[in-house]
């Protein structure tokens, strides 16, 4: 099987990537797609940390990672639909004009 | 390191990396969507079924479907005019850089890597779905109950937050209703 | 003698496994090719019997006949129509995403193919016994989503990407009540490998079997399963998105040749395989309808109940009109999806409540009285004016 450092690796590759877009891109919804990214970097990890571990019964990295699909899946949600809103108002999704809390 | 996990690796890097840095959207969430295949095919790979499954449920096919309504309702499907990464980019791209860095000198000097003592060859016994069950409705219950309450209150809020503020028009509302009312087959 | 003829295929394939041609090494890949390829052509040769089935069958509701021309009562009608689609010109339009053009007809095939791995044909004839066999299942059907979202973006034709819009949210609408009605097949038989469930309705009390349709809340999530499989399969009643009067063929309009015959393809062996898991689920499988006929091959069996479903969606599609999308989308979350919720409700109570008639009586009010007062009060305040007919004078 493959060492576990080698997922590690990937998840922390993914996890950058996800970053550097979500801080680089302008749009807001490629903003949310870096977020989703970097989540499932991390669910990535628990699954490899569960699988490598002592007591792979327990199924700790099991459970974590459905509670954190179905909150990921949740915010995914209502991130989109504040975007949506937010072009309804400004009529753009460039973040770098949407610079003013006041209507 | 295996064969196929190379693969998938090698596809799923590729991919996250198109999803960042195209510059049509929707091949991004398309990219994207290739994204979490390859993350699926891992978590099958590690014997994580239900898990692996779930993944491919949630996040293709929903998490990504509400990407793609949200660019086409956002006419994101139009080609940008403006250049695509904001003004500082370099600066995001050296914090994520550093990030990566920490992080891969964390992972190869811990203790707990360096001196594994190999996985569990015999654990797809133990992760039935009926095992996961168990602990949902035992150990986990409160989780679980947040979860569906939380999931419960981000389904109404979006659709309220993404709900058109203004009432339509008076006269077209009478004249919709009177319709309504004089319907025959 | 009768235990060949039932296992007969799953022997061929350990003989010829056992064939000393292939080498060590490569006999997983051919046990895996061994139970596939079958398996393709065989639903490839059902997908092709039942295009003329259909048109006949549904010339017959219309009082006409079907194709009749193309040899023996029309039944070659298929090889005419596959000679005709392979040898079209492939049209792409000039403005269109080629890529995806390309790719989304694959990407709709594979996981409609990729279903099937979990269906259990016959005794012990189960390509891919998993845990989480039904889980498998919808997870790849949530994936055909996407092609369609894919097929109707990339043709740049306005009619195109409406009808894949209104694909895509008719097939997350009705998703929701066809995953919530195989939740209570998935609770009374304790387990998500489809295996496990036709084991689970193996049994017969006397001659009867105790297939899951024959309980009260096994009735009401069958019906609601199939009215769902009939949308996610864009199958009349629920076909607007592909609707010919209205958006001329919706999301595969731009395609042509080739790969329109894979669209249809891919169509109609989703409905094959939505109408596989039906079978799994509530018509107890491959186990015979009476104790005394079970000498007959079970996987006969699964594809005759397999039939029976094909020709009730085919009769569903001649004899009901089409329904409007916000008809579709009211009727999936208002009536649809409390339904499938009461019948999880009415599960618990047939699992907890002593077996005999007071069960029945229970379930079925808990299952009848919410769908009485449901269909009443969702079609109330529309008042219809007295129908009036005008004769020639």
């Amino acid at each position: 099987m493959t060492p576990l450092i080698c997922y590690m690796l990937l998840a922390a590759l993914l996890f950058s990537i996800g970053l550097a877009g979500a801080l680089t891109r302008r749009n807001a919804i490629l903003v949310l797609v870096g977020i989703e990214l970097m989540l499932n970097a991390a669910n990535l990890n628990f699954i490899a940390f569960w699988r490598y571990s002592e007591h792979p019964e327990a199924l700790t990295g099991v459970m974590f990672v459905i509670f954190s699909i179905g909150v990921a899946a949740a915010e995914a949600a209502v991130g989109l639909a504040l975007i949506i809103a937010v072009y309804r108002h400004y009529r753009t999704t460039n973040l770098d004009q949407v610079d003013s809390m006041k209507g | 390191m295996t064969l196929p996990f190379a693969m998938i690796a090698v596809v799923t890097l590729s991919s996250a990396v198109a999803a960042m840095s195209l510059r049509n959207l929707v091949h991004c969430a398309l990219c994207l969507v290739g994204t979490f295949g390859g993350l699926a095919a891992l978590f099958l790979q590690l014997d994580a079924q239900f898990a692996g499954l779930a993944q491919v449920l949630v996040y293709v096919g929903a998490v990504a479907i509400l990407i793609v309504f949200a660019i086409l309702l956002t006419r994101g499907a139009e080609p940008a005019q403006q250049p695509i990464v904001a003004g500082s980019w370099f600066i995001g791209v050296a914090v994520a850089a550093l990030t990566f860095g920490s992080l891969v000198v964390t992972v190869i000097t811990s203790s707990a890597i360096t001196s594994p003592a190999g996985p569990k060859l015999d654990v797809a016994g133990d992760v039935t779905v009926k095992n996961i069950g168990a602990r949902l409705m035992t150990d986990y219950v409160l989780p679980l109950e947040v979860v569906a309450l939380l999931l419960t209150a981000a389904l109404i809020g979006a659709v309220i937050i993404a709900m058109p503020n203004e009432a339509p028009d008076s006269k077209l509302k009478a004249e919709s209703s009177k319709l309504k009312k004089s319907t025959n087959f | 003698m009768l235990d060949l003829c039932d296992q007969i295929f799953v022997l061929l394939k350990h003989w010829m496994l056992g064939w000393p041609i292939w080498p060590e090494s490569v006999k997983p890949l051919v046990s895996i090719l061994l139970s596939i390829v079958p398996i393709m052509l065989v639903f490839a040769g059902l997908f092709a019997i039942m295009t003329v089935l259909e048109r006949k069958g549904l010339g017959r509701i219309q009082n006409r006949y079907g194709p009749n021309r193309v040899g023996p009562y029309g039944f070659l009608q298929f090889a005419a129509d596959g000679i005709k689609a392979l040898t079209k010109e492939d049209v792409v339009p000039r403005a269109a995403d080629k890529v995806i053009h390309f790719l989304a007809p694959l990407v709709l095939i594979v996981p409609v193919f990729l279903a099937y791995s979990v269906l259990p044909f016959g005794r012990n004839m189960v390509p891919m016994d998993i845990d989480a066999g039904v889980l498998f299942f919808f997870a790849v059907g949530a994936a055909t989503e996407l092609a369609v979202f894919m097929a109707g973006w990339s043709s740049r034709n306005k009619y195109s990407l409406l009808g894949a819009m209104r694909a895509i949210a008719q097939m997350v609408s009705y998703e929701v009540p066809l995953i919530v009605s195989t939740i209570t097949v998935v609770m009374m038989a304790g387990s998500l490998s489809t295996v496990k469930i036709v084991e689970a309705q193996a049994d017969y009390s006397g001659q009867w079997p105790q297939w899951h349709l024959f309980t009260p809340w096994g009735f009401a999530g069958f019906v609601l399963f199939l009215i769902a499989a009939m949308a996610e399969s864009n199958r009349s009643p629920f076909d607007l998105p592909e609707g010919e009067s209205e958006i001329v063929a919706g999301y595969f309009l731009e395609y042509s040749g080739f790969k329109f015959a894979l669209f249809f393809l891919a169509e109609y062996l989703g409905m094959f395989a939505v109408s596989g898991m039906a079978v799994t689920l509530f018509l107890g499988g491959w186990t015979a309808p009476l104790a005394f006929l079970s000498w007959l091959p079970s996987w006969l069996w699964f594809f005759a109940k397999l039939m029976a479903l094909i020709f009730l969606f085919i009769w569903a599609r001649g004899t009901v009109p089409r329904m409007r999308m916000d008809q579709l989308m009211n009727f999936a979350w208002k009536f649809m999806l409390p339904m499938a919720l009461i019948n999880i409700l009415a599960a618990g109570l047939w699992h907890f409540l002593p077996a005999g008639m007071g069960r029945w009586m229970a379930c079925s009010a808990v299952i009848g009285i919410p769908y009485i007062l449901l269909g009443r009060g969702l079609v109330g305040g529309k008042q219809f004016a007295k129908r009036t007919y005008r004769f020639a004078e």
